[in-house]
């Protein structure tokens, strides 16, 4: 791998955890319950975005299995979160 | 045929499915593969609320398509004015949209569209199916908005589903 | 199979491209959550990413993982899928979600929309 492909994937690494510190300033600021919901969920999609950029700086597979599993968990939380805020019981 | 494969492109789908996560194509994952889906669909379908019934695939590709732009301009529109907020607020707010569309279906593909697109967010659906509330990130004048929307989406769907 | 020191130029460019491009969507889209003042507005920056930021990332992922292995590796295409059936969802029923209780708040949001009578009727 060349400098200019791995600093590119550093940089945007950088990027993503940047993203990830602002999300989370928004996640404990947030004044209303839904807006830590949303923070929690995008918090979700930049770690699996981060994933599949890790997959490709280290040249392998797996995490892109990783990638789907933080997907799929996250989906599950927020729905979860969500549905908790809207009736205040998760099964009904 | 009928009620061995309930929904044929549901089978299909899975069977690709299985062997793009597999990376192979191998005999035995072709096989577990298609094992996949022949009994998934079999087994969801006392689940199934509605069959689905999809006319003119022409028109399915080119609404493909124009979701694909639309969804890109929206997001250099959404990052513009992200980034542009400061000097100038944008004019967000509630839009009420006279549906057509009554298919469920159709509607559950309608929704899809709007929450992909940054900038609308479908928040509320008539319970008669009549109007829909959506909300809208930067908005200039709403009779054209609703006009776009209903000619864009509303339309090809209409002539997919019904 | 190729050794990764013996990727064409090209492919190289492309991806760091597209991996950059993907990552700036994804600061404005934190930037926007931040800085936008009602959680309306709020729902929409988060879009960014899971859009156009999932498709730069799956598309580098694809060129890269191809060039590599010589040969289609279309795996990558999965994760924007993937996004495009449960983002839908979750902003869906976050959306019903604030209505709901900024309604019951007494806060300024629009009235439901299907009328008292056709609720009856259905």
């Amino acid at each position: 791998m060349s400098a200019l492909l791995s600093n590119a994937i550093l940089a945007s690494l950088f990027l993503f955890s940047l993203a990830m510190v602002l999300t989370l300033v928004r996640l404990f600021k947030g004044p209303s319950a839904q807006d830590r919901v949303l923070a929690l969920d995008y918090l979700y999609i930049l770690a699996m975005l981060m994933m599949l950029a890790l997959g490709i700086r280290y040249a392998s597979d797996t995490y892109f299995e990783a990638a789907l599993l933080i997907a799929l968990f996250g989906f599950v939380g927020s729905f979860a979160l969500a549905k908790f805020l809207l009736r205040g019981e998760v099964i009904e | 045929m009928k009620r061995l494969f309930p929904a044929p492109w549901l089978s299909l789908a899975l069977w690709a499915l299985w062997l793009v996560l597999n990376l192979s194509i191998s005999p035995g994952n072709l096989l577990l593969g298609a094992i996949l889906g022949f009994l998934a669909p079999l087994m969801m379908a006392p689940l199934r609320p509605l069959p689905v019934r999809i006319r003119r695939p022409g028109v399915i590709i080119r609404l493909f398509f124009l979701v694909g732009r639309d969804v890109i301009l929206s997001n250099l529109h959404v990052a513009w004015g992200i980034l542009t907020c400061g000097t100038r607020p944008p004019r967000s707010r509630f839009v009420k949209i006279p549906l057509d569309l009554r298919d469920a279906n159709g509607l559950a593909v309608l929704s899809m569209i709007t929450s992909v697109t940054p900038g609308t967010v479908w928040s509320e659906l008539a319970l008669d199916r009549s109007i829909l509330l959506l909300h809208v990130f930067d908005l200039d004048d709403d009779a054209q908005f609703i006009e776009h929307f209903k000619q864009a989406y509303e339309r090809p769907l209409m002539e997919i589903f019904e | 199979m190729i050794n990764v020191s013996e990727l064409p130029l090209w492919v190289e460019v492309l991806v760091a491209i597209l991996l950059l491009l993907s990552s700036l969507f994804a600061l404005l889209g934190a930037i926007g959550l931040l800085r936008m003042k009602d959680f309306f507005q709020r729902m929409h920056p988060p879009a960014l990413a899971s859009t156009l930021g999932a498709w730069c990332v799956a598309l580098a992922s694809i060129i890269y993982f191809s060039t590599l292995k010589s040969g289609p590796v279309l795996h990558g295409w999965l994760i924007p899928i993937l996004l495009s059936i449960t983002v839908p969802v979750t902003t869906l029923l976050l959306a019903r979600t604030s209505l709901f209780r900024k309604r019951m708040a007494g806060e300024d949001v629009p009235a439901e929309v299907s009328s008292r009578r056709t609720e009856s009727g259905s």
